[in-house]
Formats: C-alpha cells, structure tokens, sequence
C-alpha cells in the first residue's frame, strides 16, 4: 500500500502540491486524473524521491519513503516515462536489461539481452528490434520499449506517466491494452497519470482527480460518471464550464 | 534613501550569487571527484569518455598546435631579429609552447569540443528525463555520468598537451628549417638542451588541471541545465564560458605556482 499524507511542494511562488491525501491499496491500478501543470508529475515524482516534499509523509507499505534504503526501494519499481526517456547511447536491448546489467547481483550479459528480447516480444515488438537504437524507432515503438523496461526486473510497482500522450488513437489503445494486461499478469500495484478518459477507462481499477493541488475526489473507475463532484464532472466531459478554469 | 541602496543591494544580491555559485561548483566537485574514488567503476562510460576527450580531440589539438608553433617561430624571428636575436628561435619556441600556449590552447579547445559537448548531452538527457530514467533504475548520475567523463579527462588532457607541445615544437622546427634557413639538427639539439624537467611537468600538471575543470563545467551546468531547447542552449554557453574563463585563471595560479617553486 502507498500512502499520501498531506504532501506539499511548492517551486518558488508556485504552490503545486498542497496536501495531498491518498491511498493506493496493493495490487489495484490508480489513475490520477487533472489538467495540465496540476502537479500529477510531480507528484509521481515525490513518491519515487525525485523530488523532494516541502512537507508530509508517504509511506510504502507503512515504511516512511525517505528512510527506506534507497536501492532496495527503487527495486521494487519500475516507470514508463512521458517521453519513453531511452537512453540514446544504448541499444535497445540494453536500454531494457539496464537495470539487469547493474549492481552486485547483475546478470551475465547473455542471459539479460535474452530477458530483454522476451519483454520485448511481451510488449509486441520483434526480436530484430533489440540491436536498433532509440532514434530508429517510432514514438509508439518507444513507448513500448520504454514499457518493456519498466517490466524487465519484474517490479512490484509499475508507475506509468502520460503513457498514451503523443500516440495517435490507434497505438494509444495498444498500449492502454498492454498496460492493462501487464498490470493483471504481474499483479503489480500501478500508478498513472494521464488527462486521456479512454486511458482512464481502460487502465484504472481507482481514480483520483487532483485539482488545485488537493486530491477533489477519488473512487473506483465503475464510478466515475456518477461521482457527483463538479471538477470531475467538467473533466471527463470536457466542458469550459465549470469550476476549472479554460485558460490558466 | 532607496535609491541610495539600491546599487549596494545589487553588489550583495550579485556578490551572494557569485558565491553561491562557487559554492555550489565545490560541492559538486568534490561529490564527482568522491565518486571517481568509489566502486562501482563503468568501465564503458570511462572507456567511451577516453575516446571523446583524447583520441577523437587529436585532429583539432594537433591543427592548433601546429599553426601556433608556426606562427610563434616567424613572431620570434622578426622580434628577435631587431636586436639580432634570431637564433634564440628553438629556445623560445619550445618554452613557450610547453609551459604556455600548448596547455592553454588545448585547454580552450577542450573547453570549445568537450566542454559543449557534454553539457549539450547531459542537458538533453536531463531535458528528455534520461537522468531521472536513471535514478529510478538505481544507477546515480553523478557516477554513471559525472564520474567517468571527468577522470577520463583528468588522464588524457594531459597526454593531448604532450602531443600539443611536440606537433608544436614542430610547426616551428618546420617552419624554421623550411623558410628561415636554419639547420635542423642545431634547431632540435637547442631545443632539447633548453627544455627543463619542471617546464614539462609544469604543462602536464597544467593540462590535468584544465582538463578536470573542462569536464566538470560540462557536467555542472549539463546537470543543472533549464528546461526545453533553450535551456539546453544556455547550459552549453555557460558551460564553455566557465571552462574557458576557470582555465586561463587557472593557467595564471598555476603559472605562478611554479614560478614561485
């Protein structure tokens, strides 16, 4: 279980997080919804300890995240980022085994690129893919490199950011659908944060709307037509009416 | 009474900055230099690094090393030929090269090549979210991307001032035997007479010190660059601005340094 309590950041004058309250039960996959520059990377951010909270305490099944040791906790997760974030230098095959070719109980080379080559496969991409380098693939053949990644050392916690952003609907679907099954099949807890509904619907068991740095609601997927909060409301509808704000 | 203190406010506010900022490049420093010390070693990154900074750095050392050494030969012959000091061309040449301008000019040239060319891709590994890919994936940046750059750095500007000095001595050997009539053999024999062991160790110190700051300037504002393309730009320009400006002010200390020895 992930637990938010009160977590506040602010950048300078801008105050983005205000006191975010939020559970994310074992095994269920969380959506946060919000517009855009509402603070749900930052917030991805702050559990993970890329950035620091100003205050408030998350806790990773009751263990305060800033005191746990750091390698072992980020063992336990992996991330889909926005923009897939390969790393240029490398192969694809090694940019899916990194994590497999660190540390002290890292794979032999062999045995990772073969690890590599069956998540790959897993994600729908062919085997002549491995040796190919970030800049020769599409954007929606990145993500899924990135997405084989995030699943390579087989994680407990899979955090997804804007997974579907850029795609065209097409491969949006495909990877909403490659989330969806990943996250059954492992078992993994999952964390995503989109302004995409048919990411929303198809990837959330929970969601959770944060506006104004504060979570406005939250509650399960099956649930989300009939919330009754007016932020949520406007959300899902996309209406300039409402208590969002059009222009911010 | 404002307008009286402001211009102070200004000096503070730009005096606070400025050490803040020396500040800030010590920490990081050190943190990079503590990592160099430290397993684990990316012998591929460190491997890489080496070929960037000194092999791939050759071509650019060399045309600079040699076009100087050429022009510093004809400089001292027409100087020197108004007090009928012609032949003191070899002597200067090479002191001049070893202990000043092979390890200057290389430096800045690192400073240009190197220095730009990490921060550029430091900064779009951060802009593009390729640094903090790396933290979740429990590799630290500062010793998967720092660490290796700036030893490999500490260990080859040196071996490219070696090099600088000699392709200049040669351009002025060239220059000197092919179009102002002197022997070779009495050019080289001044030459190698003349050079002292503290004027080459003094270039090779020289050239550690400048190719650590390269480095580390590279790596400080890579890491610390804004966001998008435009910050991107502004990491690189200030990158190479620092290195060049921390290289010749170096260059003076040092100089002085071994003067004072």
């Amino acid at each position: 279980m992930i637990r938010l309590r009160s977590v506040c950041k602010s950048f300078d004058d801008n105050h983005v997080l205000r006191g975010v309250d939020l559970d994310i039960p074992q095994g269920t996959s969380m959506v946060i919804i919000g517009g855009s520059g509402t603070g749900k990377s930052v917030l991805l951010k702050c559990i993970l300890g890329l950035v620091t909270p100003d205050a408030g305490q998350i806790t990773l099944d009751d263990e305060d995240v800033t005191r746990t040791e750091r390698d072992a906790f980020l063992a336990r997760f992996g991330m889909l980022f926005q923009g897939a974030a390969l790393f240029d230098s490398l192969p694809v095959w090694q940019n899916v085994a990194f994590r497999l070719l660190q540390g002290r109980d890292r794979m032999p080379a062999e045995a990772a690129r073969d690890r590599a080559i069956e998540k790959l496969r897993r994600v729908g991409l062919k085997s002549e893919v491995a040796d190919l380098f970030p800049a020769e693939l599409s954007g929606g053949m990145q993500k899924r490199v990135g997405l084989a990644r995030a699943i390579a050392a087989e994680p407990e916690i899979i955090f997804f950011d804007e997974p579907t952003t850029g795609l065209d609907p097409i491969m949006a679907g495909v990877i909403n659908d490659l989330i969806r099954e990943i996250v059954t099949e492992m078992g993994v807890t999952a964390m995503t944060i989109t302004h995409d509904m048919t990411s929303v619907r198809a990837i959330a068991d929970n969601v959770a709307m944060l506006h104004d740095g504060v979570i406005k609601w939250t509650g399960p997927a099956s649930e989300l037509d009939r919330s009754g909060d007016a932020h949520v409301r406007q959300f899902i509808t996309g209406s300039a009416e409402g208590p969002i704000e059009a222009v911010r | 009474m404002s307008s009286l203190t402001a211009p102070l406010g200004a000096l503070g506010r730009a005096s606070l900055g400025g050490l803040g900022f020396v500040g800030r490049v010590t920490l990081f420093a050190l943190a990079a230099l503590s990592h160099v010390l430290r397993p684990p070693f990316y012998a591929r990154e460190f491997g890489q690094a080496l070929v960037n900074i000194g092999w791939l750095s050759l071509p650019v050392v060399g045309l600079t090393a040699i076009f100087t050494g050429g022009a510093l030969a004809l400089q001292i012959y027409a100087g020197g030929a108004r007090f009928n000091a012609e032949a003191v061309v070899p002597q200067i040449v090479a002191v001049g090269m070893v202990r000043e301008l092979g390890p200057v000019l290389v430096g800045l040239m690192i400073a240009a090549r190197v220095t730009s060319s990490i921060a550029a891709e430091i900064a779009t590994m951060k802009v593009t979210e390729q640094i903090d890919a790396l933290v979740t994936l429990s590799t630290d940046p500062l010793k998967y991307l720092v660490a290796p750059r700036v030893l490999a750095a500490l260990l080859v500007v040196p071996v490219l001032v070696a090099v600088g000095d000699l392709i200049g001595i040669f351009g002025g050997y060239a220059l000197a035997t092919g179009s102002l009539g002197f022997n070779a053999a009495a050019y080289l024999n001044n030459t190698i007479n003349f050079l002292e062991a503290t004027d080459i160790i003094s270039s090779l110190v020289k050239g550690c010190a400048f190719g650590g700051l390269a480095a580390l300037m590279g790596c400080y504002f890579g890491m610390h660059s804004g966001r998008g393309a435009q910050g991107v730009g502004r990491a690189t320009k200030y990158a190479v601005e620092a290195a060049a400006v921390l290289i010749l002010a170096a260059n003076f200390l040092l100089t002085g340094v071994f003067f004072s020895l």
